[in-house]
């Protein structure tokens, strides 16, 4: 392993795979890092950071599943920073001639990024690849297994709105079980001591989500699980990863499922609401409640873009004078045996 | 050929209750003589002291690759893989490209094996044409040219009524059907149990219930028709169950249970690893414990492999992508004595049953015994060596095994096949 920069503060790990797998130390270290990078806070709106602190390094994005939110705000983190930025959108190119997923990352390895940003709509893609490369994988949303950028950038935003986490209420109502947004936000919120409520049509509530963190509860209606609720998210209805009807239409789903102004008056007074977007406007969420001002949308949008600063600063940190590029290291690239 | 002197081992032969101190002599392919001392001068002696000889183990459930996909497995390669795991006989499974449902690959089948050096091969064919649950495919001519059971094994026969046609003609023909349990509605995209695991790991999951149902209908029609009806690779304690009450009611169902679905757990697929992907998946702690009982009380009749090659290029994908199943034969044994006998869960007469005299009745095969003038089908195995096995260093042409650095007390030492010692350690 190349020896680091000690004296800069750095993560367990190499790679970003997952929230589950993160200390609170880590989490902790994250979201300060990304404190600094803010540029809207409940108190203060600053001027958008230009910095040269990471100029040199190359950011290589490699979207297998289509994204616009999260690829754009990975870029502007990166040029933010003064990073460069390779944008391939993959699933039109080499996958489609037939090449492994192992082969075209392993190209992409050979172009020597600092930094890989995966998405891929199968789970556990970006664990596979961190067997096979050293370069730092983060993982912008495997499969329904976990989106860890989007549960830091709502913990940021938790936390300015709230003050803290533990002991907050959380209803995270919808499509769970397709949900990487939910798996991520369940495993942060629980390690900082939140009550996370869920609840959503039945069959995409599985009971065995209650095994996942503590504190956990699975309800049979949205009305229960909005009850003092201090944050309520809302997930969209991943209609593109249903493999079966699951609810009879989408106004049925409405009648039962968005979050109405009604709704939303079962929660605390001042609860707020998030959505990790692109929303539904009527389907999931009334436009009224989106529009409204207990809604921190926008809020979770710019913090997206801070939290991804800090964990490129974190994962691929300023090389402290001139530093050779990394040699291979005799893993990467090699099979596992 | 010279004769064969086996001197000095612990020969455990469940058919005939026999567990003690042996010399064993093989002549003209055949077991020729058994007693406490026996003198041949002009044999080739092995010595077995501090060994176990049992009957040739026989593998109900193994796939090999050619004709189609010679690049996974061959007929050759496979027979040798088999041979270094202590088996004398694996039966092949029909899905192969073409799938055997004809007389003309099972011709190409016994050609193939007739050249290959290592364990013996019987073909199983397919219930149906191109395995596909809707026509049948020529039993009566298969049968005749030398199957020894049929299955659509990687596929349930899942239309009941073709289903029962099947059972019909198997009942009057006296031939094995082997049934992949698997209700494809219920189990539809699945990649791994449906349980805490798969939920955490954002993987569809296969629920247990998708086994169990076609077991019970199975079951039922066993008794319809009469025919006698075997559940591949049974991994739920509620299909146990279900093969548990039909043996109670004196049904000709028999069950096998494979080394990976004994030993390990859904857990397993935690990093997203393909090589513990196959299907059925690994199920819960309680299954894996439901099994084990089975394996002792005799509910399960046999311990198969599922030995199912897949080249490193496509396993070495992300877990959804990669193909199901995993290679087996080398480490069955191992595995057994690891999991069921050091720690005492059966005998040693009852493991070689599940390895030997069980298959060789389900299947109807020569073997599963070592009496004199049986055929010489031997394997002998160490109850204490000491080995680590290494996928890549094995005789099986793909390393796709979820017990590749794994550590055994105890393995193959050697195997003969109709008196050939065709693999020795």
């Amino acid at each position: 392993m190349p020896a680091r920069n000690t004296a800069l503060p750095r993560l367990a790990g190499r790679h970003l795979l997952g929230i589950e797998p993160l200390a609170p130390e880590d989490i902790e270290l994250i979201l300060a890092t990304a404190q600094k990078y803010q540029t809207r806070t409940p108190r203060a709106v600053r001027p958008v950071p230009r910095l040269d602190l990471l100029r040199g390094k190359t950011l290589v994005l490699a979207f297998f599943e289509a994204s616009t939110r999260t690829r754009v705000s990975f870029e502007m983190a990166a040029q933010r920073l003064g990073m460069d930025v390779v944008n391939l959108a993959l699933e039109a190119s080499s996958v489609q001639k037939g090449e492994s997923l192992l082969d075209t990352v392993k190209t992409l390895v050979a172009m020597r990024p600092d930094a890989l940003v995966i998405r891929h709509r199968s789970s556990g893609v970006p664990h596979f690849l961190a067997r096979h490369t050293d370069v730092p994988i983060l993982n912008a949303g495997d499969g329904t297994h976990e989106h860890p950028t989007q549960a830091l950038l709502d913990a940021l935003t938790m936390r300015d709105h709230k003050g803290g986490l533990k002991g907050l209420r959380v209803a995270i109502l919808g499509d769970i079980l397709h949900s990487r947004v939910a798996r991520s936000n369940i495993h942060l919120l629980s390690k900082f001591g939140a009550r996370i409520a869920l609840a959503g049509p039945p069959p995409l509530v599985p009971k065995d989500f209650e095994r996942l963190a503590p504190s956990v509860t699975v309800h049979a209606g949205l009305e229960d699980a909005l009850r003092e609720a201090d944050v309520v998210m809302i997930l969209r209805v991943q209609l593109e990863r249903l493999r079966e009807p699951l609810f009879a239409s989408p106004a049925e789903y409405a009648r039962h499922y968005c979050l109405t102004p009604a709704r939303l008056a079962l929660a605390k007074p001042d609860a707020i609401v998030m959505h990790p977007g692109p929303f539904l406007r009527g389907i999931d969420i009334a436009g009224e409640v989106a529009d409204s001002e207990r809604s921190v949308i926008p809020d979770q949008v710019e913090n997206g873009v801070a939290v991804r600063m800090a964990l490129l600063e974190l994962l691929a940190p300023p090389t402290a004078g001139l530093a050779p590029p990394a040699p291979e290291s005799g893993k990467a690239g090699k099979k596992k045996k | 050929m010279k004769p064969l002197l086996i001197k000095n081992g612990r020969v455990v032969d469940p058919a005939s209750g026999l567990d003690d101190r042996r010399d064993l002599l093989v002549e003209d392919g055949q077991i020729a003589a058994l007693d406490k001392k026996i003198e041949k001068p002009e044999a080739e002696v092995f010595d077995a002291t501090d060994l176990v000889i049992a009957p040739g183990f026989i593998d109900l459930h193994t796939h090999l690759r050619e004709p189609g996909n010679e690049g996974a497995e061959t007929i050759a390669s496979g027979a040798r893989a088999a041979a270094a795991g202590g088996f004398t006989a694996v039966c092949a499974m029909p899905n192969t490209q073409p799938v055997n449902d004809s007389v003309l690959v099972t011709h190409y089948i016994l050609g193939r094996a007739a050249l290959a050096q290592g364990a013996r091969v019987h073909p199983i064919g397919a219930v149906t044409k191109n395995s596909q649950g809707e026509e049948l495919a020529e039993l009566e001519s298969m049968r005749a040219a030398g199957i020894v059971a049929v299955s659509d094994d990687g596929q349930p026969v899942w239309n009941s009524r073709v289903l029962r046609r099947a059972l019909e003609y198997c009942a009057a023909l006296g031939l094995l059907l082997i049934d992949h349990c698997e209700d494809r509605q219920l189990a539809a995209g699945g990649v791994m149990h449906e349980g805490p695991w798969s939920v955490r790991l954002g993987l569809h999951g296969i629920p247990a219930l998708a086994e169990e149902l076609p077991v019970a209908r199975n079951v039922r029609l066993a008794a319809l028709t009469g025919a006698r009806v075997h559940i591949a690779h049974l991994s739920i304690g509620s299909g146990l169950e279900v093969v548990r009450r039909a043996k109670e009611q004196g049904l000709a169902v028999t069950c096998e249970v494979t080394p990976h679905h004994f030993t390990l757990t859904d857990e397993a697929c935690r990093d997203y690893d393909p090589r513990f992907k196959m299907n059925p998946p690994l199920r819960s702690p309680d299954d894996v414990a439901a099994l084990i009982a089975g394996l002792a009380d005799g509910t399960v009749d046999a311990i198969a492999t599922d030995h199912a090659p897949h080249s490193d290029t496509k396993k070495q994908t992300d877990f959804e992508s990669a193909p199901f199943g995993v290679v087996g034969l080398e480490t069955a044994l191992a595995v057994a004595l690891e999991k069921l006998y050091h720690p005492g869960k059966i005998s040693l007469p009852r493991l070689v049953e599940l390895l030997s005299a069980n298959p060789a009745r389900i299947v109807g095969v020569p073997g599963g015994k070592l009496s004199v003038g049986a055929p010489a089908d031997i394997t002998i195995f160490s109850l204490e060596k000491k080995w680590t096995y290494r996928a890549a260093e094995g005789w099986s042409k793909s390393h796709n095994s979820p017990f590749d650095g794994w550590s055994f007390r105890g393995g193959p030492v050697a195997t003969i096949v109709g008196g050939n010692i065709v693999f020795r350690s």
